[in-house]
């Protein structure tokens, strides 16, 4: 029975045209970078509710400082800089992974690698200078949604520096492996989601709040 | 610092009977099925095909196994909870408040978190691909990850009983109560321990499902082809990436708050109790939707198949889903119109949640007609059905009334309130697993589910819960609030006698959903499945064996219409011998295991506050992960030969005349 005839017999598909073509199982690679997105979009649904957080209790200072008391925009101006850079590098080593450069990927990663540190460094440094001050998030409402947006999105610039270093292992033990080159795709999604939603927190806690 | 944290021999409840025994019962349970698999020999069996299984049946069927032993837990907690109120008029009864309120949390916490999620879960994971005519989910390794994380919140909350103790907030902790302040033991960190772990796990297999859906379909599974049940999870899943981010935000906040003093939720310092009421429904009322779409899905399946007819209303039922999916993020503030957010704010709400009920009713209606002329053949999963499409409607009924803020105003947190979410999830979700449970049992085990006792099952619930939950209306416009340990007014006393007898009744129901289960494993042979299409099914899970061979399709089908396998019977295409090539199949991983052994050891290091055994569980999770990347073969390859002997020996011959017979 051939496709027309089966959807003209069928009442159900009256006035529908069926797309032939469609389905089939995609490829690996597809099915891999898919997936990583939709958890990319998880991750962000996650910094949404810390931002709406934030936005709520922005005003909430107790009595104690406010944004614009506390925020150095020279630091942060050097971190988003540490972190546009290296997602610039981590563009470079994806393209070393693609026409397969060990020495060229080592060493984008490695710039990456550095780049990300001194971005966590500044930012531990800045909130501990905080902490000292006696404006750790115990302070206020404020400085607890300030610590725990920026502190997210710390803890995840560490745990993409981890996966950084295990992937520049994985390269030297394995090569570049098909499934390898597919983990180097998710890690530099993250790598540059990390990066947008940077430039967000940069804007709405650090600019705004140095104006306000 | 103590090496052992906050943990000392004052954790164990020596001096309170009720959980020791029961967690002695329990464990002698499971240390009793532990040595019973060891003793016999099965241990490498159960390791090899079940605990380190990455394939889709075997982690779906662990699933239900899960929420079918976390029922029995969270349904002794509801016999606990009525026999308390039945008891306790003008006494204090036999639970006293501490334990009761722990009684009523872990009841609501495991119900929805460790019996209807891992359910649903379950039922989509072993069915989804079968029905896409696919072999696998798109990533088998993480499905397997996300089921064990599952596993160890639902052991952590296990744990608690013994260890330390549980919540008394609720199923939802609400502060400021929940805060360190008011509730300085452990229980609300068991609580947010086990739900941040399993919530990880739910996720993952969110993520795995939609990308499953999206793009691992066989060649012809156009969306507009698919099965019901996969727009469901499709809608589900959907939901479960964009609600569950939200609920680990909200528990992490209020972990910040209890473990570092935050002040997210606190009364003092700026903090804002209201924000977690906004936050936690933002992800609480799309779960509600996660759970009950997929039971629609199954419904629809149900319905379509044992009236022997197509759908109705197909596309309807496809936009009325998915008007469900994003309509379910439009009405979270109507859990707390009394919170004051103003006329304007609740008229909105309660507008938008009468509006949902319309594509509600477009499938109500669409399942009437779907059985309006067709042959009903009355098993029990159709019982199921019925008996969901009645009690539904009257649940959404209450609900509807529910949304309406000045009705609210008088029933909010009354037994009216938690009669309609019975009704709904009881009457909705519960219904729905039991219909596809028994719906797909000869599909995964090769032989039904004993009918007589199915049905007897189902009826023994239906009454029940109607016993059980019709006083509670009946209470809630009588003034009785939710959760009370002990009252004094008289005329409540007879509705909750009434109740506790409906429990009665609901108890012997679940009985015979075991006695059925054993009966069935007994009379196997009796009721074997031997063509995989016991129910004459219109999709492509039966046109595979009863079990499915690993790899689910010798060859990938061909899609070339609705009712897939419906379709292929009319015209009996399979009967053909097919062109067998080689398979490769996920290679069975323990990191799934292992990872949710570390998660387990981490969680509870970090409800105890022994540091050294965090940073012990996290790089033991993450050195998991790295011996999972370091392998060099990912698959095993199944030559077409060995394949094509499977397919044969998995009852072709038998099945063959049964499709040249429709052809004919």
């Amino acid at each position: 029975m051939s496709l027309a005839a089966a959807t003209a017999d069928d009442p159900n598909a009256l006035g529908h045209q069926p797309d032939a073509d469609a389905g089939g199982v995609a490829n690996q690679r597809i099915i891999v970078g898919y997936g990583f997105w939709i958890f990319l979009v998880s991750d962000i649904v996650m910094f949404a509710a810390f931002f709406a957080a934030y936005a709520v209790l922005s005003d909430a200072t107790a009595g104690g400082p406010a944004g614009r008391q506390l925020f150095d925009l020279k630091t942060t101006a050097i971190e988003t800089a540490c972190l546009l850079l290296s997602s610039f590098t981590c563009g470079l080593a994806t393209i070393a992974a693609h026409v397969e450069r060990r020495g060229w990927f080592q060493a984008a990663m490695a710039a990456t690698f550095v780049l990300g540190a001194t971005f966590i460094g500044l930012e531990v440094h800045e909130l501990a200078g905080l902490v000292a001050g006696g404006n750790g998030p115990q302070r206020s409402g404020f400085l607890s949604a300030f610590f725990a947006l920026v502190g997210c999105h710390g803890l995840h610039v560490t745990l993409g520096l981890l996966w950084l270093s295990t992937m520049m292992a994985q390269v030297v033990a394995k090569g570049f492996r098909d499934d390898i080159l597919r983990r180097i795709l998710c890690f530099s999604l993250f790598w540059h989601a990390l990066d947008i939603i940077w430039v967000a927190l940069f804007t709405v806690v650090y600019l705004i709040g140095s104006i306000t | 610092m103590n090496l052992l944290g906050k943990l000392t021999w004052a954790a164990i409840p020596i001096d309170s009977p009720l959980p020791i025994i029961s967690s002695l019962v329990v464990g002698t349970a499971i240390v009793g099925v532990l040595g019973w698999v060891v003793v016999k020999g099965y241990f490498p069996y159960v390791w090899r095909e079940w605990l380190t299984s990455v394939d889709h049946k075997r982690v779906g069927v662990m699933y239900c196994l899960l929420a079918l032993v976390m029922l029995l837990r969270g349904f002794t907690d509801a016999v606990m909870m009525r026999t308390q109120q039945a008891l306790a008029f003008r006494s204090d009864g036999y639970l006293p408040p501490e334990h009761y309120n722990q009684v009523f949390s872990s009841h609501g916490t495991i119900m929805i978190f460790f019996v209807a999620m891992p359910f649903v879960i379950g039922l989509m994971n072993f069915v989804v691909p079968l029905q896409l005519g696919i072999r696998d989910v798109a990533f088998p390794t993480l499905n397997s990850v996300g089921f064990w994380l599952t596993a160890t919140g639902a052991l952590l909350v296990n744990i608690s009983l013994v260890v330390g103790e549980f919540a008394r907030t609720g199923w939802l902790p609400y502060p400021p109560l929940s805060e360190l302040a008011y509730s300085p033991g452990v229980g609300v960190d068991y609580y947010l321990w086990a739900l941040q772990i399993s919530g990880v796990g739910t996720l993952l297999t969110g993520i795995n499902l939609v990308t499953t859906i999206l793009k691992t379909r066989a060649p012809g599974m156009s969306l507009l082809r698919m099965p019901m049940f996969c727009w469901t999870s499709l809608a589900s899943n959907l939901l479960i990436v964009a609600a569950f981010p939200v609920l680990t935000a909200t528990l992490a906040m209020l972990t910040l708050d209890r473990y570092l003093g935050f002040h997210f939720f606190t009364n003092d310092a700026g903090g804002n109790v209201m924000m977690f009421m906004n936050l936690i429904w933002a992800w609480g009322h799309p779960e509600v939707y996660i759970l009950i779409l997929p039971a629609f899905g199954i419904f629809s399946e149900v319905i379509a198949t044992f009236s022997s007819k197509p759908l109705f209303g197909y596309r309807s039922m496809v936009l009325a889903t998915m008007a469900i999916c994003v309509l379910a993020f439009m009405v979270w503030l109507h859990h707390f119109f009394t919170m004051g957010a103003g006329a304007d704010v609740n008229a909105f709400f309660g507008i938008m949640t009468t509006i949902i009920a319309v594509p509600t009713g477009v499938k109500v209606f669409n399942w009437l007609f779907t059985m309006y002329g067709g042959r009903i053949r009355y098993e029990p999963p159709v019982l199921w059905a019925i008996g969901f499409i009645i009690t539904f409607v009257i649940g959404g009924m209450t609900g509807v009334l529910l949304a309406l803020p000045p009705v609210d105003f008088l029933l909010h947190n009354s037994l009216f309130l938690v009669a309609h979410f019975h009704n709904v999830i009881i009457g909705g979700v519960l219904f729905g697993v039991f219909a596809g449970y028994t719906y797909w049992f000869p599909k995964a085990f090769g032989f039904r589910l004993h009918s007589g006792l199915g049905k007897a099952a189902f009826w023994f619930w239906l009454v029940g819960f109607y016993v059980a939950f019709m006083p509670l209306y009946v209470l809630g416009l009588l003034g009785m609030t939710r959760r009370m340990q002990h009252y004094d007014v008289a005329a409540w006393r007879p509705w909750l006698l009434v109740a506790a007898g409906g429990a009665a009744l609901i108890l012997v129901g679940i009985v015979l959903l075991i006695v059925q289960l054993v009966v069935s494993i007994r009379r196997r042979e009796e009721l074997r499945d031997v063509d995989g299409d016991p129910w004459n099914g219109r999709t492509l899970e039966w046109a595979t064996p009863s079990p499915p061979p690993v790899y689910n399709f010798a060859v990938l089908p061909e899609v070339s219409g609705d009712d897939a396998y419906w379709t292929t019977k009319q015209s009996a295409r399979d009967a053909h011998p097919p062109a067998y090539g080689p398979i490769e199949l996920p290679r069975n991983s323990p990191t799934g295991i292992v990872c949710a052994f570390f998660a387990t050891v981490m969680g509870f290091a970090l409800i105890w506050h022994i540091w050294w055994m965090v940073v012990v569980g996290f790089f033991g999770a993450w050195a998991t992960f790295v011996v999972f990347a370091w392998r060099d073969q990912v698959d095993d390859i199944l030559g077409a030969d060995e394949v094509e002997r499977i397919d044969r020996d998995a009852h072709r011959g038998t099945r063959a005349p049964a499709l040249a017979g429709a052809a004919a």
